[in-house]
């Protein structure tokens, strides 16, 4: 069945035919269509390569040091990460949906599949950031603000982390560490050039205040190496999926705005399927980072 | 091939030629990847010793499967594109393998280097 | 040469003719905003020359104060950290703001489409952002350079990257974007051969110039994520240090190694698969020959672009990296050899027996030949494992990769700049003025590099500031021929712009060549082409007879007796 076959009448917005949405320098909506078609799908080509760096680093340190992720992995809450599973599922579905809609030209359908996906997109970043939060409170920051790096190099938390910010076992300091290190690893790092330095002053080194820092209760990680390495994947590899995800909700918001206008139709549905495709790339990685992350024992 | 895109021939003044999925295959595929999603958390607790990977690897490549096929509509595109899409994974997989086999070759000196570090710190 | 200014400069030069606005995408509509908001290809690829030779002037700068500097031994002006920034300044600069995007962002932009007979790219957008990104990139380099400088060499390799107190992240930020930047520009080409090729040009009747594009874009859409991710986890091991890369937190240095050349290695055959094609289209117009062997040369360009993903080791021999893969990378490094010699024994074929005439691009090409050979030979002693040992990281791998990526790429780029400068302005540079400025690169480019050879294969290494008094004579013929270099360098580019105010008005087809872009008039009109040009075969020159009125060639029906002076 396709979209010749399977509508006839045209759709009630007559104002944008076919023809206005076909660009200069491209022949017929079919050329344009599979041009951006192709077009996506080599963009998501480049997406699994990014990915990949991450998966790669994460199968290295697993095969080598798997004892490093069966410790770690009893922080994560395996829980949290399957209801985000099926959210994320759940919006794939009304994506496809939506794709569908779009194609027969029902426009309030599309709207309605449109809404509930970027909802579903939302519910998403709440669940991810409740579980950063409950990790944020157990000091398990990425990095060397992560408290079993203190704990493991001390010398070198002295030297990139102030006294007032390294972990001391107390919860209240949990608030302020993260400021450097959320930004850095959420937004790419937009201001690099402060907060680099800066701590480097308070390097003279005192009492260790974070040598007992392990013994607050939660991970019974005593005598395992190297533990941060899972916590900065973890952060890499969700953070940057979170930022797909951010920056899926702004093209499905860009495609709200455009159906609105009643710009789709079975004519001209292009920017539904092509935010789609990525919509489902971005399920489908993770679908991976579920169980890699997650379900490890 | 002019300015402006003219109507074409009549069997093309209807817009694109592209596949639309039916209500059934949408949920049928939204309803096995619920499944397997259960089946992962399910079998979490069951220890299946080293291979364990290998299973949540092995059905997440099942879903994976089913969403780009699906979902994605892979199954009608061009083999051109799904064929690009495959030989992007292939690179994925030179890309990890070849750097885990050197990894894994060189571990012991890097062990090596530890427990020396270690014992000299200890002394 | 400013971009908002350009198309005034023609205003008088062109418009006596019978042309309208319409006729030249030059005057088509004026103004600064004209060019920087243009969806144009042949604007955006005019746009791209301009930001890449500025960036080349200023790593050429870079490499002069360097060569300079090493007239002596001992310190002349620059201390070892300057140096040390100086070196890796001229390097990023040189790899990522020009080499990467010289050929194909800045004249595959132009070519591409006009060659296929297309009014656009495929997603013009796309290709304006990819442009901006550049320019994002290019300034987040001038800010790393302006608030610290950058010293960890342009490979940032840890652990130093991670403890400099110079600009890592800056530069870093700008290797991302450019990153994007490289990859929106192989996107849009490769979805453009592959939907809008015109009717009757098949894969095997495209120029051999749109083939290396292609390859190149492949590896730009599976190399340069790597490299964007790459970027992204040293950024975080250097302001988190999560312990991936940094051994002082349990990381893996050569894992980071792995990473970098997973992407940069196949990045060296997107610097050079352009520049062979351009090689590959100017040695069969001036030899007015067929070009021989065209589909080995095809494939050639793929299988390099293939086998370049399989190599990446080879920059990793005394890293730690393990014995096993040493082996293996050593081995498979040599197979790369074997697509570069089939395009250089084909080009050679070409030449047999052609009419082979000495216009300054085949100047260039004769030139390209000459040094990517000596550079690519040269890489058989880097790639077998026991003389690497030897020879990494001295001068010797310095000569090895400037003679393939100056000697190939930058020379084959000028040479490609001349060919198409036509075509790009409507105006002819003086042939005499460009052979001289050629004759002066070529010598100048051998007398820099040559002594580097000797001086790297008797044990001067690479990146030192000061060296003792054996190697003083071979440093000192280098720094003349750096001198020598840049003058030739300076004066070719000079010769082109001169022509913008002086040069003789260019006819359609000046080197008589049977791709598509020399059907339309020079400079093309704002939509390429009002009706599809016909497509033939690519390198079929038996049609094209010298005219002298129009002081091109014209088409001719039927075969027709050849000419080759003109």
């Amino acid at each position: 069945m396709t979209v010749a076959e399977s509508t006839h009448e045209h759709d009630a917005h007559g104002h944008h035919s076919p023809e206005a949405h076909v660009a200069h320098h491209f022949e017929s909506p079919q050329q344009q269509f599979d041009s951006g078609k192709l077009g996506i799908w080599m963009f998501l080509i480049t997406e699994v390569l990014f990915f990949s760096g991450m998966f790669c680093a994460y199968a290295i340190y697993r095969s080598l040091h798997p004892e490093i992720f069966i410790d770690a992995a009893k922080e994560l809450n395996a829980m949290l990460g399957a209801l985000n599973t099926v959210v994320l599922i759940v919006s794939s579905l009304t994506m496809a949906w939506a794709v569908r809609a779009a194609q027969l030209s029902q426009k309030k359908l599309l709207i309605v599949l449109l809404w509930i996906t970027l909802a579903l997109a939302g519910v998403f970043l709440g669940v991810k950031t409740v579980e950063y939060t409950t990790k944020f409170q157990h000091e398990l920051y990425p990095g060397i603000y992560n408290h079993f790096a203190q704990e493991q190099y001390p010398t070198v938390a002295d030297k990139y982390v102030s006294k007032e910010n390294q972990a001391s076992g107390g919860a209240e300091h949990a608030t302020e560490a993260p400021a450097h290190g959320e930004e850095h690893s959420e937004e790419h790092g937009s201001t690099p050039a402060t907060g680099e330095h800066e701590e480097h002053a308070h390097a003279e080194a005192g009492g260790h205040a974070h040598a007992e820092a392990g013994g607050h209760g939660h991970g019974g990680a005593q005598g395992v190496r190297n533990i941060h390495i899972f916590f900065g994947i973890y952060y890499m590899m969700t953070g940057i999926h979170a930022i797909h995800i951010i920056g899926g909700m702004g093209a499905i918001g860009w495609l709200i705005y455009r159906a609105n206008k009643g710009e789709f139709s079975s004519e001209y549905f292009g920017p539904v399927d092509y935010v789609g495709l990525y919509w489902h790339l971005v399920d489908l990685i993770w679908i991976y980072l579920f169980p890699l992350l997650y379900l490890i024992h | 091939m002019s300015d402006h895109a003219q109507p074409n021939d009549d069997s093309h003044d209807h817009g694109i030629h592209a596949h639309v999925m039916s209500m059934s295959t949408l949920f049928g595929t939204f309803a096995a990847l619920l499944v397997l999603t259960g089946l992962t958390v399910a079998i979490y607790e069951i220890d299946f010793g080293a291979i364990d990977i290998w299973v949540a690897m092995g059905i997440a490549t099942v879903k994976a499967t089913l969403v780009a096929v699906y979902f994605m509509h892979l199954r009608y595109e061009k083999p051109f594109i799904t064929l690009s899409f495959l030989f992007s994974l292939a690179f994925v997989a030179l890309f990890i393998s070849v750097s885990l086999m050197d990894a894994r070759e060189y571990e012991p000196q890097v062990e090596a280097l530890h427990n020396a570090q270690m014992q000299e710190a200890a002394e | 040469m400013s971009v908002g200014s350009t198309p005034d400069k023609f205003q008088a030069a062109n418009l006596d003719g019978a042309q309208t606005r319409e006729d030249n995408y030059l005057l088509a509509s004026s103004g600064v905003g004209s060019w920087l908001f243009t969806l144009d290809h042949k604007r955006i690829g005019v746009m791209y020359l301009v930001g890449i030779l500025v960036s080349f002037f200023l790593g050429g700068i870079f490499a002069l104060i360097l060569r300079a500097e090493l007239f002596t031994g001992t310190k002349l002006f620059l201390t070892e950290d300057q140096y040390n920034q100086m070196f890796t300044l001229h390097g990023a600069v040189m790899t990522f703001l020009f080499i990467i995007p010289s050929i194909p962002a800045a004249l595959g932009n132009f070519v591409l489409p006009v060659m296929l007979g297309q009014k656009d790219v495929a997603f013009p957008r796309m290709n304006l952002g990819s442009f901006y990104l550049w320019v994002v990139g290019a300034i987040f380099f001038l800010c790393a350079i302006i608030f610290g400088g950058l010293d960890t060499g342009w490979t940032f390799y840890t652990p130093y990257s991670v403890t400099t107190s110079t600009r890592v992240i800056l530069a870093l930020l700008g290797v991302f974007v450019l990153g994007f930047s490289s990859i929106f520009t192989g996107l849009n080409f490769i979805v453009t051969i592959n939907t809008m090729r015109p009717h009757g040009m098949t894969w095997f009747k495209m120029p051999l110039f749109l083939w290396s594009i292609y390859a190149t874009s492949i590896i730009q859409l599976l190399a340069t994520p790597v490299l964007g991710i790459t970027g992204l986890l040293l950024i975080a091991e250097r302001a988190l240090h999560i312990g991936i890369f940094d051994p002082e937190m349990g990381g893996d240095p050569v894992l980071f190694q792995h990473f970098f050349w997973f992407y940069s290695h196949p990045a060296v055959y997107i610097m050079i698969l352009p520049a062979m094609g351009i090689i590959s289209e100017l040695i069969a117009v001036f030899s007015r020959k067929h070009i021989f062997g065209y589909r080995f040369i095809a494939y050639s360009s793929i299988a390099i672009a293939l086998l370049g993903f399989l190599v990446w080791g080879h920059h990793m021999f005394v890293s730690g990296q393990s014995q096993l893969a040493a082996v293996v990378f050593s081995g498979l490094t040599f197979s790369v050899s074997i697509p570069s010699a089939i395009k250089v024994f084909n080009w050679l074929a070409t030449m047999y027996k052609g009419s082979i005439s000495l216009a300054t691009p085949m100047c260039y090409a004769l030139a390209f030949i000459f040094l990517f050979t000596i550079g690519g030979l040269t890489g058989l002693f880097l790639g077998a494992l026991a003389t690497d040992i030897q020879l990494h990281d001295t001068y010797f791998v310095v000569a090895h990769f400037h003679y393939v990526m100056m000697g190939g790429t930058l020379v084959a780029f000028v040479g490609g700049l001349y060919y198409w400068w036509p075509k790009m302005f409507g105006v002819m540079y003086n042939e005499n003025a460009g052979r001289l400025f050629c004759l002066i690169v070529f010598l100048g480019f051998n007398l820099t590099f040559f002594p580097q050879f000797i001086m790297g294969a008797r044990g001067m290494p690479r990146r030192y500031a000061r060296y003792v008094e054996e190697f003083q004579i071979y440093h000192q013929l280098s720094t003349l021929g750096a001198f020598l270099l840049g003058i030739g360098m300076v004066g070719a580019i000079g010769v082109l712009l001169y022509s913008l105010y002086r040069g003789k008005k260019a006819p359609a087809n000046p080197w008589g060549a049977n791709t598509l872009e020399w059907m339309c008039s020079s400079p093309p009109p704002l939509a390429n082409f009002d009706n599809p040009p016909p497509v033939g075969d690519p390198y079929d020159y038996s049609n094209l007879r010298y005219d002298e009125r129009e002081g091109g060639y014209v088409t001719v029906p039927g075969p027709a007796k050849k000419t080759s002076s003109h």
